[in-house]
C-alpha cells in the first residue's frame, strides 16, 4: 500500500536522490508493501485451499480418483461422482462466453469508436446496469420469461435446421443446458463490455490517428486499436467467464439441474456451483459434506485450468505486438 | 486529487468501525433478542408469530431466517441460535452428536401436494399410490398411460409426453415425499429411498418450492410435488391422492390435521414422527409436522424462559394465524403433549414455564 | 479494392451498432419486467419500514441501511487492497511470483460467493459464536478483491511508459510516481473495476446468509446480524405469496437504483477533468 508523505523523514535528508541504496529507501518500502498485499491474497486463498482440503479429506479418501470421473451423485446412497457437473460448468461457461465476448466486442467498439459521446455515455451506463441486476432476479427472469421465449420461438426453428447435430436433438423444454449459457451471456456481457471500453479508450489516440492518415477506413483503424488492447480484452474475457464458472443463483433455477453428461444442448445439465449452493446447507453426514466440499476444491481447480487455457489460447492468438508509446 | 479521495473514504470506513466498539450484545438496554433459523417453507407462519408476540411483548425481539431446515439443525448445533424450525425431525445419530440434549417441538403442520400444467384438463385428476410412485420412477412416461386412467376413469386424457419436476436442492419438502414414497412403494424405497436430496431417476430439478412450481405453471405437461401454499397461492390444480383407508383425498386443513390426530397413538414420547401414509379414512396421506428444535438445558435464564413462553404462545395462540396462510393446526391432543414437552425445557434444573 | 474495404466498415458499423442496441434492447426488456411487477409495491412506506408478516405491508428500510453498511465497510478493505495488488502486478508482477498472484486472482473470481460464505463462517462466525456484520463484511470483501485487482492490473499496465519515466527522471521516487501520477491517470478504470465489485457484492445473497445472517430490525451494530437487500429479496421471491413477490421486484427496482447511483457518484468524482 503507498505509503504517505511521512516515509520522507526515514531517509534523513530531505532529498530522494540515491535513495535506493538505503535498505529503507521509500522505494524499497514501497515495494515491500505492495507486494506484501499480494501476498496477502496468496495467503488467503491458500487458507481456503488448506481448510477445503482437510474437510474434504474424508471423501478423498473414500472415494480418491474415481471422484473425478464417477457419474452418479446420490446422497441418500452415499454415492458420488463430480463429473456431469464438471462437464456442466465447462460446457455453460464455454456457451457463455463464444455468445458474450462478440457481443461485447461490439457493443464496446461501437460505444467507444463509432457513437457520438451523446449516444455513448447514456448507452455504456444502461449496460453498466446489466450488472447491477442481482442473480436471483436474472433466474426468476429466466424461468418466467426467457425460457418459455426460447421454447416457442427459438428452439424449435433450431431444431428443425440443425437438427441433425447431436447438440439439438431432444425435446426443447426451455429449462437446459443451452438457456442456462444464454442467461450466463447475458450475466457477463456487462462485465467484459465494461472492462473492454476502458481498455480501448486508454489506447493512446495517436495510434487512431497514425492509422487514419495513412488511409485506413473505421473498421480498419479499430482493428489496430483491438489489436493494441489485446492483453486488457483477454483480461476482461477472463473476468468474464471466472463470472460465468462461479455463478450460482441464475443458473440453478434454468439448467435443470439433472446430474447428466448428454449431447444435446436441450438436456437439464448441473453445475458444480449450483449443486453446492443447493446442498451445501441441507447436507447432514460427514461423507455427505465431505463431498460437497471437495466439489468446491474441484471448482477451484477447474478454474484454474480453465483460466489457464483461455489466457494460452487468446495470448497465442493475440501475439502482434503492441507497443504503446 | 486521487489521494483525498481515498482518504475522504477511508476516514469514513474508519468512523463506521469505530461505531462497531458499541457492541449490540453486551446487555444494550432490556431488550430480549433470540435468533431462530431453519426450514423455508414455516418462513411466513414464524414471521408473523414473532411479529405479534412482538406486540404482545414490546421488549423482545425475535429474528428468524428462513436458511433451510439442515441449516436450521446445524446452526442450533453450533449455538449460533436460539432456535431452530426443520420439516424433517433429526436422526438419532444427529441429535447424539448434538453438545447438549435437543427437544422437538412440533408447532404447525404441513402438506406436500400434486400440483401438474395440462391445460385440456379441468377436471380435478386422482392418484393412486402406485401411480405417483411409477410416475417418478419414470416408468410413466405419456399422460394418456393405462395406470393414470385407470385412477380417472372419467376424464380425457391427452396423448402428450410427461415430464417430471422435483427439488434440485436439499429440503424437508423432499423428505417428506420419498419418505412416503419408500412407504408405500418397496420399489421406491430400494432404487431411491428417502432423505432431503434423494437422487431421483427423472425429472427436471427446481430450485426451491418456488423454482418447482415456477417451472410446472410455465412448461406444459409437467407435474411435481410442492408445498400446499404454493400450488394454492399460484393457482394450480392440486391432485387428489388415495389414502390407506382407500379414500381418494384433497389436501386441505382438515385432512391434514386429520392425518396428525390419527396418528397420535404411535407418536413416541420424544414426537418425533412421521405422518406420511397416515390411516384414518379422511386422513391427507402426505402430511408432516414443522418441528422447532430447543435444548432442553437453557444456559441463559431469561432468554430460556422467553424461549418457552414463545413456543407455548405459539401451539395454543398462535394456531390461529395457520389457516389463512396454508399452514394446518394442531390437533388438540398434540397441542397437550407438546405442552407437556415444552414443560421440560429448564435451567439449572428448574423448569421454565411460568403457568 | 477501395469499395471493398468501405463496404467491409459498413458492416461492421452496423454488425457493432446491432450488438450494442441489442444488448441495450435485452436490458430494457428485463427493467421493464422488473418495473412491471414491483412498481405498484414501490411507496414511501416500502423504503423505510421494516418487514413484516404477509398481509401487514412492510418494506425494506432496514435492508437498505443495512447492504450499505455492509458494503462500506467491504469497500474500505477490499478496494484498496484490490488496488493495491493490481499495481503490484501492472508494475512489479512481471516474475514467476506476479504470475502465480495474476493467477490466484483470476481463478478467485470464479469461486462462487457460497465458498467464501462457508469460509468466513467457519473462521469468524464459529469462532465468535455468533452471526454478526463483520462476518458479513469480510465476506463480501473476499468477493471484491479480485474484481478490482484484475481490472485495475489491466488499466494501470496501459498507462504510457513515457508518464512514468518523465516523473523518474524528475527525481520521484516510485511510489510518488503511482501515486500522483499512475493511479490517477487510471482512475476511471480503477473506479469501473470499483463498481464492479460493487454491483456484484450488493446483488448476492449465498455469502451472507451464514455470515450477516439476516434481521427484521434496524442494526447499526457491528457484532450484530444485519439485514441486506439481496437477502430480504430471495426471502421475499422463495415464498408462495404473490404480495411478497411484488416486494421482490420493487425491492429490486430499488437495488438498481442504489446501485446507479452510487455509479453516477463515483464517475462523476473520477472523471477526468481534460
Amino acid at each position: 500500500m503507498p505509503k504517505s508523505l511521512h516515509t520522507d523523514n526515514l531517509n534523513g535528508n530531505g532529498s530522494e536522490m540515491g535513495s535506493n541504496r538505503k535498505l529503507f529507501s521509500s522505494d524499497n518500502i514501497y515495494r515491500f508493501s505492495l507486494t506484501a498485499c499480494a501476498a496477502l491474497i496468496l495467503l488467503i486463498v491458500a487458507a481456503m485451499l488448506i481448510v477445503m482440503t482437510q474437510s474434504s479429506w474424508l471423501s478423498i479418501k473414500e472415494f480418491g480418483f474415481g471422484f473425478l470421473v464417477g457419474q452418479v451423485w446420490d446422497p441418500i446412497k452415499g454415492e458420488f461422482g463430480a463429473l456431469p457437473f464438471i462437464y456442466g460448468t465447462i460446457v455453460s461457461s464455454v456457451i457463455a462466453v463464444l455468445i458474450a465476448t462478440p457481443l461485447s466486442l461490439g457493443v464496446a467498439v461501437f460505444l467507444v469508436e463509432q457513437a457520438p459521446k451523446s449516444i455513448a455515455r447514456p448507452m455504456g451506463f444502461l449496460v453498466e446496469l446489466l450488472a447491477a441486476i442481482p442473480s436471483v432476479v436474472y433466474g426468476l427472469w429466466a424461468i418466467f420469461v426467457l425460457a418459455p421465449f426460447l421454447r416457442e420461438y427459438i428452439f424449435p426453428p433450431l431444431q428443425t435446421t440443425l437438427g441433425w447435430l447431436p447438440f439439438f436433438k431432444g425435446t426443447p423444454t426451455g429449462i437446459g443446458m443451452f438457456t442456462g449459457g444464454i442467461i450466463l451471456a447475458i450475466m457477463i456481457t456487462p462485465i467484459i463490455t465494461a472492462v473492454v471500453r476502458d481498455v480501448l479508450e486508454a489506447v493512446p489516440v495517436t495510434q487512431r490517428e497514425a492509422a487514419l492518415a495513412l488511409g485506413a477506413t473505421k473498421w480498419e483503424t479499430t482493428r489496430i486499436v483491438l489489436a493494441n488492447a489485446s492483453s486488457g480484452i483477454a483480461g476482461a474475457v477472463i473476468l468474464g467467464l471466472g463470472r460465468a464458472i462461479g455463478e450460482t443463483m441464475a443458473v440453478t433455477m434454468i439448467i435443470g439441474n439433472r446430474p447428466q453428461i448428454s449431447a444435446s444442448l436441450f438436456d437439464p445439465a448441473y453445475t458444480i456451483a449450483s449443486v453446492i449452493a443447493n446442498e451445501f446447507t441441507e447436507a447432514t453426514g460427514d461423507l455427505y459434506l465431505s463431498a460437497l466440499i471437495e466439489m468446491c476444491l474441484i471448482l477451484f481447480i477447474v478454474t484454474f485450468i480453465v483460466t489457464a487455457l483461455a489466457k494460452l489460447l487468446i495470448l497465442s492468438v493475440s501475439r502482434k505486438t503492441q507497443n504503446i508509446a | 486529487m486521487f489521494g483525498k479521495n481515498l482518504i475522504t473514504i477511508l476516514i469514513i470506513g474508519t468512523l463506521i468501525s469505530a461505531s462497531g466498539c458499541f457492541s449490540g450484545r453486551r446487555g444494550k438496554g432490556d431488550a430480549i433478542k433470540i435468533q431462530g433459523a431453519g426450514s423455508s417453507f414455516v418462513n411466513p407462519l414464524m414471521q408473523k408469530w414473532v411479529s405479534e408476540y412482538g406486540k404482545l411483548n414490546s421488549n423482545v425481539r425475535i429474528d428468524y431466517q428462513s436458511i433451510g431446515s439442515g441449516g436450521g439443525v446445524k446452526q442450533v448445533k453450533e449455538r449460533t441460535i436460539q432456535f431452530g424450525a426443520t420439516d424433517v425431525a433429526m436422526s438419532d445419530a444427529d441429535l447424539k452428536s448434538a453438545p447438549s440434549e435437543i427437544i422437538h417441538i412440533p408447532v404447525i403442520l404441513g402438506a406436500v401436494v400434486l400440483t401438474y400444467n395440462l391445460a385440456e384438463v379441468s377436471q380435478t385428476l386422482r392418484f393412486s399410490p402406485a401411480t405417483i410412485a411409477d410416475i417418478f420412477l419414470g416408468k410413466i412416461t405419456r399422460w394418456d398411460d393405462e395406470r393414470i386412467k385407470a385412477d380417472n376413469p372419467d376424464v380425457a386424457l391427452p396423448s402428450a409426453p410427461l415430464t417430471v419436476v422435483h427439488r434440485s436442492d436439499g429440503s424437508g419438502t423432499s423428505a417428506v415425499f420419498t419418505n412416503y414414497l419408500s412407504k408405500v412403494s418397496p420399489e421406491w424405497k430400494e432404487k431411491v429411498g428417502e432423505g432431503t436430496s434423494p437422487s431421483f431417476p427423472v425429472g427436471l430439478g427446481g430450485k426451491g418450492n418456488e423454482g418447482v412450481t415456477g417451472q410446472i405453471k410455465q412448461t406444459p405437461n409437467t407435474i411435481g410435488y410442492v408445498e400446499l401454499a404454493y400450488a394454492v397461492k399460484n393457482k394450480m390444480p392440486v391432485g387428489e391422492i388415495k389414502n390407506k383407508a382407500g379414500k381418494y383425498i384433497l389436501p386441505n386443513f382438515a385432512t391434514v390435521t386429520n392425518a396428525a390426530a390419527e396418528s397420535i397413538n404411535e407418536t413416541p414420547d420424544d414426537l418425533r414422527v412421521s405422518l406420511t401414509d397416515a390411516a384414518g379414512a379422511d386422513a391427507y396421506p402426505i402430511s408432516s409436522y414443522v418441528y422447532v428444535l430447543i435444548y432442553k438445558d437453557q444456559p441463559d435464564e431469561i432468554l430460556g424462559k422467553t424461549l418457552v413462553d414463545f413456543l407455548s404462545w405459539g401451539i395454543n395462540d398462535g394456531q390461529r394465524f395457520a389457516e389463512s396462510l396454508y399452514y394446518a393446526p394442531l390437533p388438540q391432543e398434540m397441542v397437550k403433549r407438546t405442552s407437556t414437552k415444552i414443560a421440560l425445557v429448564s435451567h439449572n434444573g428448574k423448569s421454565l414455564r411460568t403457568q | 479494392m477501395i469499395e471493398k474495404r468501405r463496404l467491409v466498415n459498413k458492416v461492421m458499423t452496423t454488425l457493432t451498432a446491432l450488438c450494442a442496441f441489442g444488448v441495450v434492447a435485452i436490458l430494457l426488456i428485463i427493467l421493464g419486467y422488473i418495473s412491471f411487477q414491483g412498481i405498484t409495491s414501490l411507496s414511501w412506506q416500502f423504503l423505510i419500514e421494516t418487514p413484516k408478516p404477509v398481509g401487514e405491508g412492510g418494506g425494506i428500510g432496514n435492508a437498505i441501511v443495512g447492504s450499505l453498511t455492509l458494503l462500506g465497510l467491504a469497500a474500505c478493505v477490499g478496494i484498496p487492497l484490490g488496488i493495491a495488488i493490481g499495481t503490484y502486478l501492472a508494475e512489479l508482477g512481471d516474475g514467476w511470483f506476479g504470475t502465480i498472484v495474476r493467477f490466484v486472482a483470476d481463478s478467485m473470481i470464479g469461486i462462487p460467493s457460497i465458498v467464501f460464505g462457508v469460509f468466513v463462517y467457519a473462521l469468524v462466525v464459529l469462532q465468535q459464536g455468533y452471526f454478526s456484520t463483520l462476518a458479513g463484511s469480510v465476506a463480501l470483501a473476499l468477493i471484491m478483491i479480485p474484481i478490482v485487482t484484475r481490472t485495475t492490473e489491466e488499466i494501470v499496465k496501459l498507462v504510457p511508459k513515457a508518464m512514468r519515466e518523465g516523473a523518474l527522471a524528475l527525481g520521484a521516487p516510485q511510489w510518488r510516481v503511482t501515486w500522483d501520477i499512475v493511479l490517477p491517470a487510471a482512475k476511471t478504470g480503477i473506479a469501473t473495476g470499483a463498481m464492479l465489485a460493487v454491483a456484484r457484492v450488493l446483488g448476492e445473497t449465498a455469502p451472507l446468509l451464514f455470515t450477516a445472517f439476516g434481521s427484521r430490525f434496524y442494526n447499526i451494530y457491528l457484532d450484530e446480524p444485519m439485514a441486506s437487500m439481496p437477502v430480504q429479496i430471495y426471502n421475499y421471491a422463495i415464498s408462495p405469496f404473490e404480495e411478497w413477490h411484488k416486494k421482490a421486484w420493487a425491492a429490486t427496482l430499488v437495488l438498481i437504483t442504489l446501485i446507479l447511483v452510487i455509479n453516477i457518484i463515483v464517475r462523476y468524482t473520477t472523471r477526468k477533468k481534460y
